[in-house]
């Protein structure tokens, strides 16, 4: 999987979630930032539990300049949309209904995460989500947001 | 000339034929329909896992009876 700055564009160029759609100078407010784009479904088990990490992390470091931005892949936006109304999420929430951007980054399982440096460099990529991984997923956040 | 001809008629042919298989497939993020649970092979978990244990105890072999995780490719 490959992705870059360009690419986060384009993941925030998708339409967002009512309640969570960012202003339009968006990308602006990305800029060194560690960005992580997570790729989920509604009907995908690991999905479901990873969004309650995905809060805890963004409550955690949203301050220290993480911003989770999740994508659903969802070919019915409705069903995403319901899911959500059970999660509500803190963080960005983008559609892609069509999977244009899930085939743009060959995502190879769900969910599927990019984790994006200060710079716009990605510099880990997950697939799959379970207790075991929660320890890993944060060191590896903890990392990049220790990076100047 | 002719055989010559022929033989790269039956190649292009045959990758042409290849490639026609190559959109086939469910990629992962368009799983929906399989991680429904009436498409499951055997939608009782724990008669599943107690088939598998039997199998993995006299075959010493597990593995290869569906997706795990309700067909999202992950587990």
């Amino acid at each position: 999987m490959r992705c870059n700055a360009a690419a986060l564009a384009v993941v925030l160029a998708l339409p967002g979630a009512a309640a969570a759609a960012a202003p339009l100078d968006e990308l602006g407010s990305h800029q060194g930032q560690v960005v992580y784009v997570d790729f989920w479904a509604s009907w995908c088990t690991p999905c479901r539990q990873a969004f309650p990490w995905l809060q805890a992390m963004h409550e955690s470091y949203a301050l220290r300049g993480l911003s989770i931005v999740a994508v659903d892949v969802d070919a019915n936006r409705a069903d995403g949309e319901r899911f959500l109304k059970r999660f509500h999420p803190g963080f960005e929430v983008r559609f892609d209904p069509s999977g244009s951007l899930a085939r743009q980054f060959k995502l190879e399982g769900m969910p599927c995460s990019v984790l994006i440096d200060r710079r716009g460099n990605v510099r880990f990529t997950h697939i799959g989500f379970s207790d075991k991984d929660r320890i890993t997923y944060e060191r590896q956040l903890r990392e990049l947001l220790d990076e100047p | 000339m002719r055989a010559q001809t022929l033989i790269g008629a039956l190649l292009a042919g045959a990758s042409l034929m290849n490639a026609a298989c190559s959109p086939l497939g469910v990629r992962p993020w368009q799983r929906e329909t399989l991680a429904r649970e009436e498409m499951q092979l055997n939608a009782e978990p724990l008669d599943r896992a107690i088939d598998d244990h039997l199998y993995f105890s006299k075959e010493a072999a597990a593995g290869g009876r569906s997706f795990a995780g309700g067909g999202c490719g992950c587990n």
